[in-house]
């Protein structure tokens, strides 16, 4: 069976993809954690996850209760210092007053990574570290089956009031008596989704039907969102709080009774960084503080404390009365065997720590492993052939010998999945599986093994064949293909190193800087030398590059295609662009080197530098709205007039109006302000302008597929492919200037600025083959990535993008909106890229596949040599605040660069179903 | 005739590392507290000094060039006037190329600076001591198979090692170690130091191995 190298490629990440989402789903076991729980789902279910009986048996008799009246007030994203820092004296008198006269206990409790709302309610309700999976699940919050506090609580005859963030009532759907719960999407709220917790707070504490009362207040946590935790709104809603608190400290005392007392906890699901969003796992974002407030607390003191200070005395008594009296060696060789001793505890002591905090299903990440590897091989193995000119490999499916092969193989695997299964004692994700998918992915295995097999074997047998033809190879690289090699190599290496995947934006910046430079030199080279070089120069080497190519043709070998841009370069020398265009190309390089300066000083991201001053910052704060309009709108003007050119009428116009409707959505929900606009309008949702921005996105693409449509149809038609794929490309722009933050904009802007800027002065004239443009694209991809603001860290995934245009949260929109909102960079670029070649298509038939391949194998090689990185990794420090979100975003941008790859080889479909018309 | 050529250049060469390591060490005797971390822009200061008073004072001596014309007063100090002019513009290009490379631009203004100044020591200086203000020798020498002399081959590799370096030097900036020499810009400027020392060293060498396949032709 023949494949071209487009589809290949394709199919190779799709069977990746598998790849990683079994290692994902091995690496955050969170299944194999509730599995006994799921089991027991069976059972009626009206009652959450019944006890083991081992449980029931310990617990005969219910311990009487130490306090009378519970009141839980979870105030979101409170972070330390608003309580015992000096905003909380400034704003939170009351509460400043009550720890400090000592009826309470006060704590800073940490928050562990992820910071997210759901499992930090999980975590302060079960007392369990919440897994990074939890993240991924916190907008759709499953009912909670593990044991907690809630659930205890319930059985044991307590009455239970929740008002506050719908969260809890999502995990505690059955459990209060009494509930009214508040969505808390909607980020640009600050007053009404406090008001409707504090409306019923009068009416039930007058009440005496209730023992546990939860109170989850989401204004900070909003105000935290949109303006940052220094924001001036800040100090009215902790006065706000305080208020509450002192209304509800002063009820539960005047209720008191000698007997009971009653407690007040205050408490942070988790703080909010110096941003004033939250998910990592900075400072501020996972210290909250933690209040036991009870007039118990005057009265006893706590036992435990007191014996472990006399504990802690006589320990030291008893150090110092040894080394008094005795001096000798014996007493040297008892101190070094008491410090081993300690040493040896304290390892115990922490593997069994970390050894509970991560557990892995080591089975299914060997086998996502596995066949993330093989990929990687048979990728690897086949660049030779993928980038020959033809783009076309013979992939043997049924040799006689492999098939024996394959069967043994099949058979050895199989043998292993058996005793694997049988023999662990923890549960494995893998093992779950239906015996018909764990054999499937067996096969399949096997035969991704026997396919590299075959190949080396045929790579073999080539070396072995005497050298008739001349070596092809061209043996020297050029300065670009160095860098680029050393580049993905860099890359590559240094994702072992936590620093290094905290600041990857750097080494992006670094390396787009590098081959800026690079293409600078390469410019004035092709300007000035190869202008004084001699004609006969050139003719020489087309000479060569005719006998190469006519000894290839005799002998049936593919020159590399790196030949023939080779011969154009030389030839393109003679002709190459004169007068002011010249100048224009020399300059553009600094240019995108300018712009990549200002865009990375847009957004700091990343931990090392992110508290450095930005732009970012400086336009979002409330004092610089109307230079944060001018700035808008002027981008928004500047991303027509760069996409104008190449769209049709139609499209045209759907592009402005959609352009303007980005900007009065901006303007609807208060980001942005209409010149006219003097006093400050209520702000809303934007539902209506949004939707009128996706009508316009939506007909753009559907503009673009019809012309792609009937490109492949009438087959003449080949100008109006180029025109689809760049309408598809300017709806998708349209798209993301939706979703983008407003100071975000310019990003856009430089994207689309640098696109055309190295299209018209860079690539065209300087020939570069479909590989080296590919890995360009791809580099740049990810420097945009940063450049948009994201980092390695959950906590700067923009949430709020989901939501634009949404009455309410639904999944699979919000999901796809988010992760379009992230990954905008570069999806923008592979799209540009996929434009770019296939109006290269005239001089290189085959240059989308090429860029098909390199691009997987782009995405593929950092994924595959990560994951065994991770794998080796897994007890580092750093597992869960930095590695394991980065194996999150390398993961999901394998699925979104498989998507890209199908979508590539659809269009390299169309055009080679026009060459055989 | 070119194997005394080649040990002159090793002498050369030797002489300017050797300098670089004193520059490192003897201040020290006269001014307590100099360390080459510790007071690194001092360190900058006369690192540039020496290298550039060296390399004029060899070129002088060792005759360089390879056209060595009679030509009038005014017209020698015209080209001076000229080099200083050249040499002014690189560092402000090199200190604009580490200010997009993602330096500060308003804060360490003089660190970036007297780096940039460091690494014009390094490249231009010994372009323009040896080829002069003349753009298109430039371009010739930085071209492959332009160099016309083992002079200018050194030049090459010198000017790539250090520039090399100094990328180099960049890579432990943004782990998270905390140590001295992370301080920007000394990594970078001791990279580019080490870089521009071992250009030194190699270049000779390379020449020696290679000087069999190394034709120069003269125009």
């Amino acid at each position: 069976m023949r494949l071209r190298s487009g589809v290949f490629a394709s199919s190779c990440l799709l069977v990746e993809a598998l790849g990683v989402a079994l290692f994902l789903r091995g690496f955050f076991p969170v299944p194999v954690r509730s599995l006994p729980r799921r089991e027991a789902r069976g059972d009626p279910p009206a009652e959450p996850a019944p006890p083991g009986p081992g449980m029931v048996s310990n617990w005969t008799k219910i311990p009487p209760p130490l306090f009378k009246k519970v009141v839980i007030v979870l105030i979101d994203a409170l972070r330390d210092d608003f309580v015992f820092g000096s905003k909380g004296k400034q704003f939170m008198p009351y509460t400043t007053q009550v720890v400090e006269k000592g009826t309470s206990y006060s704590f800073i409790a940490e928050a562990k990574p992820p910071t997210v709302t759901m499992p930090r309610i999980k975590a302060l309700m079960t007392g369990s570290i919440p897994g990074f999976i939890d993240v991924i699940v916190n907008l759709n919050s499953p009912a909670l089956l593990d044991d907690n506090l809630i659930w205890q609580a319930k059985t044991a005859g307590k009455r239970i009031i929740f008002y506050g963030d719908d969260t809890w009532v999502k995990l505690f759907p059955k459990h209060f008596v009494e509930y009214d719960g508040t969505t808390s999407f909607f980020v640009s709220d600050f007053t009404e989704v406090d008001g409707n917790v504090t409306r019923h707070l009068d009416r039930v504490l007058k009440r005496e039907d209730w023992d546990l009362l939860i109170l989850h207040y989401l204004g900070l946590d909003h105000i935290g969102h949109m303006t940052g935790p220094n924001s001036p709104l800040v100090g009215p809603k902790l006065r706000e709080m305080d208020n509450i608190l002192k209304k509800i400290h002063i009820s539960l005392l005047s209720k008191e009774e000698a007997s009971l007392p009653n407690l007040l906890v205050v408490c942070g699901d988790h703080g909010m960084s110096e941003t004033g969003s939250h998910g990592g796992s900075s400072e501020g974002e996972v210290h909250t503080p933690l209040l036991f407030i009870s007039s118990a607390f005057e009265k006893r003191s706590d036992p435990g404390y007191e014996h472990f200070k006399i504990a802690e005395k006589s320990h030291g008594n008893w150090i110092k009365l040894y080394l008094e009296g005795n001096n000798s060696e014996i007493l040297l060789n008892l101190g070094k065997k008491v410090l081993k001793q300690y040493l040896e505890a304290l390892k115990t002591l922490s593997s069994s720590l970390s050894k509970q905090v991560a557990q892995y299903d080591m089975y299914s990440m060997m086998v996502g492993t596995v066949i993330i590897m093989e990929v990687l091989l048979l990728l690897l193995l086949s660049v030779p052939k993928a980038l020959s000119s033809r783009a076309e490999f013979e992939v043997p499916l049924s040799p006689p010998l492999f098939s024996l092969l394959f069967y043994l193989m099949c058979l050895m695997l199989c043998a292993v999945h058996v005793i694997v299964c049988t023999s662990a004692e923890s549960l494995c994700y893998f093992c779950s599986m239906s015996w018909l998918t764990a054999v499937g992915v067996m096969m399949l295995i096997s035969a991704l093994m026997c396919g590299i097999l075959s190949a080396i074997a045929k790579i073999l047998e080539n070396s072995r064949l005497p050298l008739k033809y001349p070596v092809v190879s061209n043996s020297s690289l050029s300065e670009v293909d160095v860098l680029i090699l050393a580049g993905t190599i860099g890359h590559v290496l240094s994702l072992g190193a936590s620093s290094f995947i905290e600041e990857e934006h750097q080494t992006w910046y670094f390396l787009i800087n590098t081959l800026c430079l690079t293409l600078c030199q390469e410019l004035c080279r092709n300007n000035f030398l190869l202008k004084e070089c001699d004609p006969q120069h050139s003719t020489t080497v087309k000479q060569n590059f005719d006998s190469i190519g006519e000894a290839s043709e005799c002998k049936n070998i593919d020159i590399p295609a790196a030949g023939n841009s080779k011969l154009g370069k030389a030839t393109s020398s003679a002709e190459f662009i004169k007068g002011s265009d010249k100048w224009i190309s020399l300059a553009s390089p600094w240019i995108i080197l300018i712009c990549c300066r200002l865009l990375r000083s847009l957004n700091q991201t990343g931990v090392q530098w992110a508290h450095r001053p930005d732009f970012g910052h400086w336009l979002t704060s409330s004092e610089h709205k109307s230079e944060l309009s001018f700035l808008a709108a002027v981008s928004l003007f500047m991303i027509f007039f760069l996409v104008r050119r190449r769209c049709s009428l139609v499209s045209k116009i759907a592009m402005a109006l959609g352009l303007l409707g980005v900007y009065s959505y901006r303007a609807a929900i208060g980001n942005v302000i209409f010149p006219w606009q003097r006093d400050s309008k209520d702000i809303s949702k934007g539902i209506t302008e949004a939707r009128f921005v996706y009508v316009f996105v939506l007909g753009i693409v559907f503009t673009g597929t019809k012309d792609l449509l009937k490109s492949q149809v009438i087959s003449a038609d080949s100008s109006a492919k180029t025109t689809g794929l760049w309408e598809v490309y300017s709806g998708l722009v349209l798209l993301a200037a939706l979703l983008f933050r407003p100071h975000n904009l310019p990003v856009l802007v430089f994207c689309l600025l640098i696109q055309t800027m190295m299209t018209k002065y860079i690539w065209r004239p300087l020939k570069f083959d479909a590989a080296q443009i590919t890995i360009m694209h791809y580099w740049f991809g990810q420097a945009f990535f940063y450049f948009q603001g994201n980092s390695n860290g959950i906590a700067t995934v923009d949430v709020s993008a989901g939501f634009v245009g949404l009455e309410s949260y639904v999944e699979i929109p919000a999901i796809f909106l988010t992760a379009f909102a992230t990954y905008a960079g570069p999806l923008l670029w592979a799209i540009h890229l996929l434009c770019y070649l296939s109006s290269e298509v005239s001089r290189n038939s085959a240059a989308v596949g090429h860029g098909c391949f390199c691009y997987a194998l782009m995405r593929s090689i950092p994924v595959a040599i990560y994951i065994v990185l991770v794998t080796g990794l897994r007890y580092h420090l750093f597992i869960w605040s930095v590695f394991s979100p980065k194996l999150l975003y390398e993961g999901v941008h394998v699925f979104i660069t498989a998507t890209i790859c199908l979508f590539f080889t659809a269009m390299d479909q169309n055009h080679s179903h026009k060459v055989q018309d | 005739m070119k194997e005394a050529e080649i040990r002159r250049l090793l002498a050369a060469n030797l002489l300017c590392v050797f300098s670089i390591i004193l520059t490192a060490v003897v201040p020290a005797f006269f001014w307590d507290g100099f360390t080459v971390l510790g007071t690194h822009l001092a360190w900058l200061c006369i690192c540039s000094v020496c290298v550039s008073a060296l390399n004029i004072i060899l070129h002088l001596v060792l005759k360089t060039n390879l056209s060595p014309k009679r030509s009038s007063f005014a017209h020698k100090i015209s080209r001076f006037l000229k080099c200083c002019i050249y040499f002014f513009m690189s560092c402000i290009l090199f200190h604009a190329i580490i200010v997009l490379y993602g330096a500060p631009l308003i804060e360490s203004v003089t660190e970036t600076f007297l780096f940039a100044v460091l690494l014009s020591t390094f490249t231009t200086l010994q372009c323009l001591c040896m080829l002069g203000p003349n753009i298109q020798a430039w371009i010739r020498v930085f071209s492959k198979n332009g160099a016309m002399s083992i002079w200018e081959s050194s030049l090459q590799i010198t000017t790539m090692c250090s520039i090399l370096g100094a990328w180099f030097g960049a890579f432990p900036i943004p782990l998270d170690w905390d140590r001295p020499w992370q301080v920007w810009p000394i990594s970078c400027s001791l990279g580019a130091t080490f870089g521009y020392m071992a250009g030194l060293v190699i270049a000779p060498l390379w020449i020696y191995w290679n000087r069999k396949q190394l034709t120069y032709k003269s125009r």
